[in-house]
C-alpha cells in the first residue's frame, strides 16, 4: 500500500508505485508523451526538453522523462502551454539540423522528421544555423559515417558510447553554439579507439551517425554478368529483417529472405551459420588443444582463458585497450571471414569458377564486420575475402528497391555448398550462443556423450544478465581426453564491451580461472548488432532473442560437428580441424593498438 | 526640490573584526536545530541570485541520513557586472570559513570545498594560508572540518550548483536534472548544501549577532542587507553593502551620473529596468505585498543616455550564445536564435514583428530550459526588447 501514489494525467487518475518518471506514468496510461534523448538503453539526460509536461502549480514546465511522479501531482501532457513549447522546440531543433530529408539515409526512419510530421512544422520562421557552421561528413571510417550537421546534440550515442559499450569514443566537445559531439582531438572514427560497433548508430535518432552502405556497389555485382555473386547470411539477420518489413519483432523469416535473395538476382544465397559451425569445430579443437598442452605438457607459454573472436567490434576493442592479452584469443576468423577465404577457394573449386570472378557479399547485423572485411590481413584466398558486407538494414533497402513483397514471398532454400547449418550455428546470433555450441559439441567430442543439459539447452549461459557463468564438469573422458577427467570447465559470457571490460579487469589482475570465455560486442549479442533494424530497446532484443532459440529447437541437427557439409568440407578439402590448409585460411592474427 | 530619498548603506560583512576564534567555538556550543532555527527565523535567503530560504537547505541537508555530506561554497562568481565575493574572500575570508565549519557542524558534514572562480587564481595562495590557520585552529577545538579550494577552469555554467558538483567530479560542467536537489543528492551523490560566498558570511552576522539583528534590516521577504556591485555609468562604481528592499529611484539617486537611461538589474541574466519604471521597482526578492521586486546576485550595471540598448543586448547575447552548456535545446539553440535574430532585424532582413517571435520564443526558453541559467538567459532580452523596441529596429 504504501509505495503506490496516486496522480492525474490530463484529469485521468492513475495508480502508480513510487519511484516512477511521468513518461513512465504516461505510457502506463496509454498517453504518448514525444522524447529525443530519451531511450530505454540508457541513463535519462533531459536535454532536448521535447517531452516536457505542465504540472499544475508549477511555474515551469517538466521534463516528463527526468521528472519523478509525486503524489497528488496533476499532469497536463497537451495543454495549450505545453504544445506552444513543444512546438517551438521542435523548431528550434529543425533550425539547428539540416533538415535536407530526401537527401538523408535515415529519410522515413527518423524520430525528428517524425515529429515535425506530428506537429505539422509547415514553415521555418527561426533563421537557419547549418549553414553558418562549417560542418564537415567524416566518412573515413569503412564502417560508419558521421555528419555533424544532422545532429540534434541528445547525446544518445555519447551515452551509448559510454554506457553500454564503456569505449568513449565518442564524447561531448566546446559549450554554447559550438558545443559538439565529437571523438579525441576532433579526429576522424577511423583514428580513434572506436570499435565500429555501430550501436551509436542504431541510437541515433536522425541521420547524424549511419554506417556507410555498398547498396550501389552490390546492385552493380549483381548486374554484371561476368560475375557470380555469392551472398552469406548471419544468424542474427533472419529474427531481425522481419522488423523492417514491418512485422513484429521476434518474427522468424528465414525462408522468405532467402527467396528475397534469390530473387534479387544473387547467384547463391548461402549461410554463414555452415562457418559459423565451422568456426566451433575449428575453435573447439583449439580449446582442447590448449587444454592440454597446459595440463599434460605444461606448457606455461599457452594462454588461458581463450576467449572467442567472432565479434568484429569486441576484436577491435581488445587490440586497443587489452593489447597485452591478444593471445588469450582464439586465432580463428570470425564465421564471416572463414566463409570469406572459403568462397574464393574451396567453394570456387567445386563449383569450377575462377574465383576472380566470384564477389563476395555477405548480410550482417553487424557494421563492425564492415571494417573487419576492410582488414588486410583478410586476403588469405587470394582476393578480397568479403568484398561487401551489408547490414540487415541495408538488405530491407535492397528489397524495397527491387520492388519485392515480402509477405507473398515463398520461404526457399539456401543453395548447397556450404548453404548448411545446425542450430549450434544459428544461436552464434544471441549472447551465450558460441558458447553453448562449443560445449555442445567440445563435451561430446572429449566424453563421447551428449551435454548434460535437458534437449541440448545450456540454460546458465544464456539470458540478458550481462556477465554470465557456467562450469561443467568432466567425468568418465574417452581414452585421448583421459587428462581432463574431473576437470571442472569454467566459462564466462559477456556481452556488451562495457561488460567486456569487466571480465578482461579480471582476466588482466589473474582473478579469472575461466578457461574460455565468449565475448559479443553488443548488447544481446549480434541480434542486437549496430546493423540491426532501429530502434532496438531491451524487449525487442528479447524477442529477437527467443526467435533465434525458436529457430534452433526446429533444426532436425543442433551440434555443428553434425553438420554433414563441415563433415564433407574436411574430408575434401581442410582435412582436419587445425591443419594446414585450416591454419592458412581459417586462421588469422591480431594487431596492437594505440588508445589514442 | 531635492528629492529626499532614503538608502540605508550598512556595514557588517567588511566590518574588520578579529574575534573568528571566539565565535566559532560559541556557535559550536549550541545545539543544530538551535542554528537552523536562529537562521530560518532571520529569512536570511540565497545571495547567489535564486533567493532560496538558507536556514531551510541547511535544515534539509541536516535530515538527510547519509554517512557523508559535504559543504561547498560557491566562488565561482561568473555574472557579468559581479565582483563582490572576490572581495569578501581577500579581506573576511575568516567569516568564511568559520561559517562553513558551522554547517559543516549543523548538517553533519566533515569536508568543505570552495569552488573558486579559475580567474581567481591569484587569490588561491592566500585563501590557503587563511585555511592552514583555520584548521590548526579546528584541531584545537576538536572540530572535525576540513577544507579544500577546487578550482575551476572559467565556465560560466560551472555557477549553477549542479554543474559545479559535475565538474568537481571531472566530468563536462553540465546541469542536472533536478530533482533530487543537492541536500539529497549533491556532490559524489551524497547530500550537499552549496552556499554562495556572501551568504556564509551573512550566517556568520547572524550567529554573531542573532537572527533579529538581521531581520529588523530590509523589507517584508527581503530581510537583511546585501552586497551590490556598481558599475556602468556611475561616477563611483565598487561595492557597497546595502539594505534591501530599497527602491531603484533612490538606488539610481545615490550612483547615476545624473543621465541614467537605464539599469540592468542581476547581470546578464538580470532585467533591464528603464528610468520610467524606476520609482515602482524594489530591489529584493519576489513577494506578495512590494510591486515589481527584482532579485539580484549583486550586479547593478547602469547605462546612461550615450548607450544604444542594442549593443548592450548584442553583448548580453554573446555571451550567452558562447557560456552556455549547450546541452538543452531551449538555451543553446535559442540564444542563438535571439542574438541572430536582432542583428537580422537590425539589418532589415527580417521585419520589425519578427521580434513578437522572438519574445514567444523567450517564454518557451523560461518555461522549458534545463537550469535556472537556460530560464533566465532570455530575461534581458525579453526586458531590454519590451523597453527599447525602437532601438532594436531603426
Amino acid at each position: 500500500m504504501d509505495n503506490k501514489l496516486n496522480i492525474t494525467i490530463n484529469g485521468l487518475p492513475v495508480k502508480l508505485e513510487k519511484g516512477k518518471t511521468i513518461l513512465e506514468a504516461a505510457e502506463k496510461t496509454g498517453i504518448k508523451i514525444p522524447t529525443l534523448c530519451y531511450h530505454k538503453d540508457l541513463c535519462v539526460a533531459g536535454n532536448c526538453r521535447v517531452c516536457v509536461v505542465e504540472v499544475v502549480g508549477q511555474k515551469r514546465l517538466s521534463a516528463a522523462c527526468a521528472t519523478p511522479c509525486e503524489e497528488g501531482m496533476e499532469i497536463l501532457t497537451n495543454s495549450l502551454k505545453v504544445r506552444n513549447s513543444r512546438k517551438h522546440i521542435i523548431e528550434l531543433l529543425l533550425a539547428e539540423h539540416n533538415a535536407d530529408c530526401t537527401k538523408c539515409y535515415r529519410n522515413g526512419n527518423c524520430e525528428l522528421q517524425e515529429l515535425a510530421s506530428e506537429y505539422k512544422i509547415m514553415t521555418q520562421d527561426f533563421i537557419e544555423l547549418t549553414p553558418l557552421k562549417n560542418y564537415t561528413i567524416d566518412m573515413f571510417s569503412p564502417s560508419i559515417i558521421k555528419d555533424d550537421s544532422k545532429c540534434i546534440r541528445c547525446q544518445r550515442c555519447v551515452r551509448t558510447c559510454a554506457e553500454l559499450q564503456g569505449v568513449n569514443a565518442l564524447t561531448v566537445a566546446y559549450k554554447g553554439d559550438r558545443m559538439k559531439i565529437t571523438t579525441f582531438f576532433e579526429k576522424a572514427l577511423n583514428d580513434v579507439v572506436c570499435t565500429n560497433c555501430g550501436q551509436c548508430v542504431n541510437h541515433c535518432p536522425t541521420g547524424a551517425l549511419v554506417e556507410k552502405n555498398y547498396i550501389e556497389e552490390v546492385w552493380e555485382a549483381i548486374s554484371d554478368p561476368n560475375k557470380h555473386v555469392v551472398v552469406q547470411t548471419a544468424p542474427a539477420v533472419r529474427v531481425g529483417l522481419g522488423e523492417e518489413m514491418g512485422m513484429k519483432p521476434g518474427e522468424r523469416v528465414t525462408g522468405k529472405m532467402v527467396a528475397a535473395l534469390k530473387r534479387l538476382g544473387f547467384d547463391s544465397v548461402l549461410d554463414t551459420d555452415f562457418t559459423a559451425d565451422l568456426t566451433i569445430v575449428e575453435e573447439g579443437t583449439e580449446l582442447l588443444t590448449r587444454l592440454k598442452k597446459a595440463i599434460v605438457e605444461k606448457n606455461t607459454e599457452i594462454k588461458l582463458p581463450m576467449i572467442t573472436s567472432c565479434s568484429p567490434g569486441w576484436i577491435k576493442y581488445i587490440e586497443h585497450l587489452y593489447p597485452d592479452n591478444l593471445g588469450n584469443l582464439s586465432t580463428c576468423k570470425s564465421p564471416q571471414q572463414m566463409f570469406g577465404a572459403l568462397v574464393k577457394t574451396y567453394y570456387a573449386k567445386a563449383r569450377n569458377l575462377a574465383p576472380e570472378n566470384i564477389v563476395s557479399v555477405s548480410i550482417m547485423p553487424c557494421t563492425a564486420k564492415k571494417f573487419e572485411a576492410h582488414r588486410p590481413e583478410m586476403h588469405d584466398s587470394g582476393y578480397r575475402d568479403v568484398d561487401y558486407v551489408l547490414t540487415t538494414r541495408e538488405l530491407a533497402i535492397l528489397i524495397k528497391q527491387a520492388g519485392l513483397d515480402f509477405d507473398k514471398l515463398e520461404p526457399a532454400r539456401f543453395d548447397r555448398l556450404m548453404g548448411d547449418s545446425t542450430g549450434a550455428g544459428v544461436i552464434f546470433g544471441a549472447t551465450g550462443g558460441v558458447m553453448e555450441a562449443a560445449l555442445r559439441t567440445a563435451y561430446e567430442l572429449v566424453t563421447g556423450r551428449e551435454v548434460p543439459f535437458e534437449n541440448l539447452n545450456i540454460m546458465p549461459v544464456r539470458g540478458i544478465e550481462g556477465v554470465k557463468k557456467a562450469s561443467i564438469k568432466i567425468e568418465n573422458p574417452l581414452k585421448e581426453w583421459a587428462f581432463l577427467d574431473g576437470v571442472e570447465l569454467k566459462c564466462a559470457v559477456a556481452h556488451g564491451l562495457v561488460n567486456a571490460k569487466i571480465i578482461m579487469e579480471a582476466v588482466k589482475t589473474g582473478e579469472a580461472d575461466f578457461h574460455f570465455i565468449e565475448i559479443m560486442a553488443c548488447p544481446g549479442g549480434c541480434l542486437g548488432g549496430g546493423g540491426q533494424p532501429i530502434p532496438t530497446n531491451p524487449e525487442i532484443r528479447k524477442k529477437r532473442a527467443e526467435a533465434i532459440y525458436a529457430e534452433d529447437s526446429g533444426l532436425p541437427l543442433r551440434k555443428s560437428h553434425e553438420n554433414p557439409e563441415v563433415q564433407k568440407l574436411y574430408k575434401d578439402f581442410l582435412i582436419e580441424p587445425l591443419g594446414e590448409i585450416s591454419h592458412h585460411l581459417l586462421h588469422t592474427n591480431y594487431t596492437k593498438r594505440e588508445r589514442f | 526640490m531635492a528629492y529626499s530619498y532614503q538608502l540605508k548603506r550598512v556595514d557588517f560583512i567588511f566590518r574588520n573584526e578579529n574575534d573568528w576564534e571566539k565565535v566559532l567555538s560559541a556557535t559550536i556550543k549550541k545545539k543544530p536545530e538551535e542554528l537552523i532555527n536562529e537562521l530560518i527565523s532571520s529569512e536570511l535567503k540565497g545571495r547567489g541570485g535564486a533567493g532560496f530560504p538558507t536556514g531551510l537547505k541547511w535544515k534539509l541537508t541536516a535530515e538527510s541520513k547519509a554517512p557523508e555530506k559535504y559543504v561547498i561554497c560557491n566562488a565561482d562568481e561568473g555574472e557579468p557586472g559581479t565582483f563582490k565575493d572576490r572581495e569578501i574572500l581577500s579581506k573576511v575570508p575568516y567569516k568564511v570559513l568559520t561559517a562553513m565549519a558551522v554547517c559543516g557542524y549543523v548538517t553533519g558534514a566533515k569536508q568543505g570545498f570552495i569552488y573558486l572562480r579559475g580567474e581567481y587564481k591569484f587569490l588561491e595562495a592566500e585563501l590557503y594560508k587563511a585555511i592552514d590557520e583555520f584548521q590548526y585552529y579546528c584541531k584545537e577545538i576538536d572540530l572535525d572540518f576540513k577544507i579544500k579550494i577546487f578550482m575551476g577552469s572559467g565556465a560560466y555554467i560551472c555557477g549553477e550548483e549542479t554543474a559545479l558538483m559535475e565538474s568537481m567530479e571531472g566530468r563536462r560542467g553540465e546541469p542536472r536534472n533536478k530533482p533530487p536537489f543537492p541536500t539529497q543528492a549533491g556532490y559524489m551523490g551524497v547530500p550537499t548544501v552549496i552556499n554562495n560566498v556572501e551568504t556564509l558570511v551573512h550566517t556568520w552576522t547572524i550567529f554573531k549577532y542573532g537572527a533579529k539583528k538581521f531581520y529588523d534590516l530590509g523589507v517584508q521577504y527581503s530581510r537583511g542587507t546585501k552586497l551590490f556591485s556598481v558599475s556602468g555609468d556611475t561616477p563611483k562604481p565598487g561595492i557597497y553593502e546595502l539594505e534591501l528592499g530599497m527602491s531603484l529611484q533612490d538606488f539610481v539617486y545615490e550612483f547615476g551620473d545624473g543621465d541614467t537611461k537605464a539599469v540592468q538589474v542581476g547581470g546578464a541574466s538580470g532585467f533591464l529596468v528603464p528610468r520610467k519604471k524606476f520609482k515602482d521597482t524594489a530591489i529584493g526578492y519576489e513577494g506578495k505585498l512590494v510591486g515589481i521586486s527584482l532579485p539580484t546576485g549583486g550586479s547593478m550595471m547602469l547605462f546612461n543616455s550615450s548607450r544604444s540598448m542594442f549593443n548592450v543586448l548584442d553583448n548580453y547575447l554573446e555571451f550567452f550564445r558562447e557560456e552556455c552548456c549547450g546541452q538543452c535545446t531551449p538555451c543553446r539553440v535559442g540564444c542563438q536564435q535571439l542574438l541572430l535574430g536582432i542583428k537580422a532585424v537590425k539589418r532589415g532582413e527580417k521585419p520589425a514583428s519578427y521580434l513578437n517571435k522572438l519574445l514567444k520564443l523567450t517564454e518557451t526558453m523560461q518555461l522549458t530550459a534545463k537550469c535556472g541559467l537556460g530560464q533566465s538567459v532570455a530575461n534581458s532580452f525579453s526586458s531590454i526588447v519590451e523597453n527599447f523596441r525602437e532601438e532594436m529596429i531603426y
